[in-house]
């Protein structure tokens, strides 16, 4: 591992991420500058508000490695508009350096090689460092956690979320929005956010019974913070029970609601809102359209794409920040508001480089302990990698290339599902793989790997639907994840045909034969989101594989040949 | 067959009937609208449907729809075996020309509301409404 000295005298050339008061290319330090927390941290702070936005934290507490995706396709009139621009078509339209922390940080492209140079990112020890520096400029300013927090880990699992919970109460939140926090099923939720000390929000969460907002989850918390009033409405994953498995929450609906949000809009600014933030899961396409929808929104702080964007995105007059995933980014982003309303901002989004920011030793010593009672469980190395082994992406990545080769050979099945979860932080070519690892890829409350009989024609109405749920021209109508990883079967798709026709040429590899709609195949897969769903827990299925592989490769898949773009 | 007024259930000022008729599937909802409107031109605005983007469970999907000055509102789920939904009906003592109701959806589909206003034009909303398997959210 790279120490810290290490880092500062690394010799690449080094660009600072350093935000603008402004839109435009973002200012860059000088090159050959070597990397400091002064630097990730440098900020001239600005009017008189300031918001510190995380998401999608996925209950990483420790650093990690965390690869952004290299396929990110974006449709209808978000085609070729940012966070649908990846690897070098990013770096070139931010003017990022090749070979520059940014680089790293923000894009794919020669992961490997640069991880190797600048090290894990996150660790919420290092983000309470980046919150009390902010803080230090700004003590009032407001913590906002966007959700998939108390979710993706083997100590998330076994604590049934109380690790996050307790690790985030030590950064003290003032609210937060929704998603796979519902996974833990609505009364140990219910329990979790009766004793939160902070907002608990979403304007969107609905009683499913009477279609009324549901009591527990006020839809927005007025703040006075340096004399200014500012309103931050929550908005949660809309598509929760269809998403994730709605039998374990039954008694919440969700949707986007914006009918509603524009009510709620409206009536913080009766009450003397000054500022109106949102603090979404929507994702970021959702947010976008949104945005351009509901009036009177200054701010969306934007979550669940796991997009980071060094500069915001600017829809009318309405911001929208998108603040990365599982520890990797902290956004700041201060406000000017003035006669009631917002007259100007400056954002930055900060990389937290584990190994450039000093950890707060009080946040290590809380995280440590949630810890140490898994210890052994969590640091068993079950094999190593050959490969790098990461999961973002629209279509299959390496990690669930590998969980489908398990599944296929522990399950024995012709066809292996992974679901296209975007969670889930990234192994180094080289590197052991721990117990621990194996469930920051697969950790949830419904990981039983089944095993079925499904039909040629149902595996293609399968794929079409969850096409259509990443594919549909109109954002609102996406249902949330990436493409369902195959294995063991291949297809092509041509994204612009409509749903029902952007799928052909299923082919199952074992034999090279084309799929035949009448016949049966056995297939396995994991995440369903049925009640009652039977089979061994898939962290155990993939451990096997791994300890009988002993050291895994994964060869480069090429069974999706993807058109249309 | 054609669902008329008879069909409706009237109780108090807003009432709803959920159509289980068994009249025959006909192609899309031409037929209907046309019965409801007498053939007059139906316009766009002065009425909201409100509904799901995605329906969360397609057998109980909440609706809901208003016109101000309506004296009914007709509801069509197109791609259902069985088009009519409802229809509201309103009297001149309404308070407001609102009603919500649930509805069944067999497929992803587009339902259409048509109004008809106490002046006798017809306004018409639609929505699409999607009904998924789902399950890969992440």
């Amino acid at each position: 591992m790279i120490s810290r000295r290490d880092f500062l005298q690394t010799s690449m050339a080094a660009s600072a991420i350093v935000g603008t008061s402004g839109f435009g290319e973002w200012g860059r330090l000088a090159a050959q500058q070597a990397l400091t927390q002064d630097q990730l941290l440098e900020f001239d702070t600005f009017g008189n508000v300031t918001l510190i936005h995380v998401t999608d934290i996925h209950a990483q507490m420790k650093p990690i490695y965390f690869r952004e995706p290299s396929i990110n396709v974006g449709v209808g009139d978000n085609t070729g508009h940012v966070p649908h621009i990846t690897g070098a078509d990013f770096r070139k339209l931010y003017g990022i350096d090749d070979g520059s922390p940014s680089h790293y940080a923000l894009s794919s492209g020669d992961f490997s090689a640069l991880a190797q140079a600048y090290g894990r990112v996150g660790g919420l020890d290092r983000v309470s460092t980046v919150i009390n520096a902010i803080r230090a400029d700004r003590p009032d300013a407001l913590l906002l956690d966007g959700g998939d927090t108390w979710h993706g880990s083997y100590t998330c699992y076994h604590t049934q979320g109380q690790d996050m919970v307790n690790v985030m109460n030590a950064l003290k939140p003032d609210a937060m929005t929704f998603h796979w926090e519902f996974t833990l099923g609505s009364d140990r939720v219910a329990k979790i956010v009766e004793g939160l000390p902070f907002a608990a929000l979403g304007q969107n969460i609905f009683d499913a019974e009477w279609d009324e907002p549901a009591e527990l989850f006020p839809p927005y918390q007025m703040f006075e913070r340096g004399g200014i009033k500012i309103a931050v409405i929550g908005q949660a994953f809309p598509y929760m029970p269809i998403a994730n498995p709605g039998w374990m929450f039954p008694e919440y609906a969700f949707g986007i609601r914006d009918e509603h949000m524009q009510e709620m809009v409206d009536q913080v600014r009766s009450e003397g809102a000054e500022v109106v933030v949102c603090l979404s899961h929507n994702g970021f396409d959702v947010d976008k359209k949104m945005a351009g929808i509901v009036s009177g929104i200054d701010v969306i702080l934007s979550g669940h794409t796991h997009d980071a964007l060094p500069e915001p995105v600017l829809v009318g007059e309405t911001v929208i920040v998108a603040s990365g995933s599982n520890g990797k980014f902290v956004s700041r982003v201060d406000l000017d508001v003035r006669d009631g309303r917002m007259m100007g901002f400056r954002h930055k989004l900060i990389p937290i480089f584990s190994d450039v920011i000093e950890p707060d030793a009080a946040v290590t010593a809380v995280i440590d302990g949630q810890r140490a009672p898994y210890m052994d469980q969590l640091t068993e190395v079950i094999g190593q990698s050959e490969s790098l082994l990461y999961r973002r992406g629209n279509f299959n990545g390496t990690w669930d290339d590998l969980i489908c080769d398990a599944l296929l050979s522990e399950r024995e099945a012709d066809i292996a599902l992974s679901p296209g979860v975007r969670w889930g932080p990234s192994i180094l070519p080289g590197q052991d793989i721990t117990r621990e690892d194996i469930w920051n890829v697969t950790s949830m409350t419904y990981g039983a790997a089944y095993r079925t009989e499904m039909t040629g024609e149902f595996l293609h109405v399968v794929l079409e639907d969850v096409a259509d749920n990443l594919f549909n021209p109109d954002p609102y109508y996406q249902q949330g994840g990436d493409m369902v990883r195959t294995g063991g079967l291949g297809y092509a798709i041509d994204i612009s045909q409509p749903q029902g026709s952007r799928i052909t040429d299923l082919t199952l590899l074992s034999t090279g034969e084309a799929i035949d709609p009448a016949k049966t195949y056995q297939v396995a897969g994991w995440a369903s989101v049925n009640e009652g769903t039977e089979g061994p827990a898939i962290w155990d299925v993939v451990e096997s594989h791994i300890r009988r592989q002993g050291t895994v490769t994964v060869t480069p898949n090429t069974a999706v040949k993807v058109t249309g773009i | 067959m054609q669902f008329t007024r008879r069909d409706a259930l009237a109780v108090g000022a807003g009432a709803a009937l959920v159509a289980g008729l068994p009249i025959r599937a006909m192609a899309m909802g031409d037929e209907y609208i046309e019965a409801f409107t007498g053939g007059a031109e139906v316009g766009e605005g002065g009425i909201t449907l409100t509904a799901p983007e995605i329906a969360e469970n397609g057998n109980t999907v909440p609706i809901e729809v208003s016109a101000e000055g309506a004296t009914e509102i007709m509801v069509l789920a197109l791609g259902n075996p069985v088009p009519p939904v409802a229809t509201f009906k309103f009297g001149p003592l309404a308070a407001s020309q609102d009603a919500k109701t649930r509805i069944r959806l067999a497929k992803t589909q587009d339902v259409v509301a048509i109004a008809k206003m106490d002046d006798g034009t017809f306004a018409k909303a639609s929505a699409s409404i999607k009904v998924t398997i789902g399950g890969c959210g992440g």
